[in-house]
């Protein structure tokens, strides 16, 4: 029996709660500012379906379902019972004191299952979950404050026998 | 195009490189007319910057003309001529809001890396470390420019580009440097390094009320240089520096001190072979001389102004001194952006001609030969300004 991983992490975006709560409770937004979602599909209000990329054998897939919706404070969800990835995760948000928009708190559990869904998962989230949640909700701020996601993907240089 | 590649330790060269393209929807595409080399390209130069790779391209202090536009820039239009800060900053987040563009939350893709080490990202910079983003830099024939709807600053007609290609970074840093002396009337401020950015803290403190400036160096023409901006000079191989400061200052010292050398400096004496030995095997990644010997040089309840880089660590600062004297500290890469209008001012109405800094012009192609003349001071250089697209 693999262990559950938690993982949380907190950054300040410095935009009203309303704003943030509104484009993180639209899953399909989800995909815009995380490196490993490909695609999340909403069915209705509550139900949702979660499709991964950048693993090198295909993809995985899960529903997921929203189980607290407080607007403007908290959205949590879960993956539904049998999912390949038993994976549950909130998104808080709180203003910050002194006008400086919303603190925002991402907490996401998971339990890897064993053998090659398990590999797969942990490749996924990485040596270090921590840091992969903190480069997405940097991509996140980026987004809402910057309206584009800084990047130097495509850069160029003089580097000898590379592609960029 | 062509374009300024770091090689490895001493080694720059001039490559043939893809030409750069819009990505996000606020960038541009600037045709670089001048783009100059930075003491903080040295550090570079020298291997003591982490975080590099081979063939990045190096330039933060760059101008020229706006040949392409992401959907999303607006203010902007092709043929615009700008110069452009060096730290790259969004606009939009509490940093940028309150002008401390060289800390903005948003510009900086490697993050990640920078927070490992410092705990929190500043901007990510042209030219400069994968740590600090790993953007392409100016000294090329084209540069892409993030967030082109907060940077890129249009220049007027009327003036050339040697007075006005320096608001990208050593006329602001200098400035900067002194505004952060916070200068009272009567105030006397010494200055350690006189090198460019140096040279405009010393006209910019004179600007902000000086009484005095002192500047310190060993180079003779740059000690010439500041003596022609107004400063008394001193050599530190041939006085004993924190002596001869007290003794102009009425045994009180400077009421301001700034380290204009950063993380290179050359320490004199055992102190200095030290640090030397350190950094060659990487036990300290700076080299502190001129910090302490400000700190101990400055008065009580005055202010150390730090407008030279540091990278990493420092070994045995002098905190007994600092604290005891109740002293201030004020550093940081320079807020460019807030001081574009305000100096273009001062430049416009002939308080100061920014040229007066520029020893050498050359053309891109010759970039690896000005490196050479600028880190071993040769040939009395002092500031180098390339030439893109001019014949070798």
């Amino acid at each position: 029996m693999n262990q559950s991983i938690k993982v949380e992490k907190t950054v300040t975006i410095d935009k009203p709660t309303a704003e943030l709560y509104r484009f993180w409770r639209h899953f399909e937004n989800l995909p815009r500012f995380t490196r490993h979602l490909k695609d999340v599909r909403v069915s209705n209000d509550k139900r949702s379906h979660w499709i991964t990329s950048g693993l090198l054998d295909g993809t995985i897939e899960w529903d997921a379902e929203i189980i607290d919706d407080r607007p403007n404070e908290l959205i949590a969800w879960k993956s539904v019972a049998n999912a390949d990835v038993d994976n549950a995760g909130s998104v808080q948000f709180k203003p910050a004191p002194g006008d400086r928009g919303t603190e925002v708190k991402v907490v996401t559990v998971y339990n890897p299952p064993a053998g090659v869904i398990g590999d797969a998962i942990s490749k996924l989230f990485g040596e270090n979950p921590k840091q992969q949640i903190g480069d997405d909700l940097a991509r996140f701020k980026m987004l809402m404050e910057a309206g584009e996601i800084a990047t130097n993907d495509g850069q160029l240089s003089g580097r000898r026998n590379s592609k960029d | 195009m062509r374009a300024v590649c770091w090689q490895g330790t001493n080694n720059v060269q001039v490559e043939t490189v893809p030409d750069p393209k819009i990505i996000n929807p606020r960038d541009a595409i600037v045709k670089i007319t001048s783009t100059a080399i930075c003491g903080s390209d040295l550090h570079l130069y020298d291997g003591f910057v982490p975080t590099m790779e081979q063939g990045d391209i190096l330039g933060h202090e760059f101008m020229g003309e706006v040949v392409e536009l992401g959907s999303a820039v607006h203010n902007l239009k092709v043929g615009d001529r700008v110069v452009v800060p060096f730290p790259i900053a969004c606009g939009g987040c509490f940093f940028c809001k309150q002008k401390l563009t060289s800390l903005c939350d948003n510009s900086n893709p490697n993050a990640f890396m920078a927070e490992a080490i410092m705990g929190h990202s500043p901007a990510g910079l042209f030219g400069y470390s994968h740590m600090l983003g790993g953007y392409a830099g100016g000294q090329a024939e084209y540069v892409r420019v993030p967030f082109a709807d907060v940077g890129p600053f249009k220049i007027p007609d009327g003036l050339a580009d040697e007075q006005v290609l320096f608001l990208t970074d050593i006329f602001p840093t200098g400035y900067m440097a002194a505004e952060n002396c916070d200068i009272q009337s009567g105030h006397i401020v010494a200055i350690w390094g006189c090198g460019p950015v140096a040279q405009f803290a010393i006209r910019s403190a004179y600007m902000l009320g000086a009484e005095r400036v002192i500047a310190i160096d060993r180079v003779p023409e740059r000690l010439q240089m500041a003596e022609q901006g107004g400063a008394e000079v001193l050599n530190f191989e041939k006085v004993d520096v924190g002596e001869a400061l007290k003794e102009m200052t009425g045994g009180r010292g400077p009421d301001a001190v700034m380290d204009a050398v950063g993380m290179e400096a050359h320490g004199m004496g055992v102190e200095g072979l030290i640090d030397k030995a350190k950094q060659a095997v990487r036990l300290e990644t700076d080299r502190p001389h001129v910090l302490r010997q400000a700190i101990l040089a400055c008065r009580k309840g005055g202010t150390v102004s730090i407008p030279g880089v540091y990278g990493g660590f420092v070994d045995s600062m002098p905190m007994g001194a600092a604290m005891n004297k109740g002293l201030t500290f004020k550093m940081g890469q320079t807020h460019v952006h807030r001081y574009l209008q305000t100096l273009l001012d001062r430049v416009q109405n002939g308080e100061i001609d920014p040229s007066f800094v520029i020893t050498h012009r050359l053309p891109l192609e010759q970039a690896p030969h000005g490196y050479e003349i600028f880190k071993h001071k040769k040939d009395n250089c002092i500031k180098i300004v390339l030439k893109p697209g001019q014949a070798a």
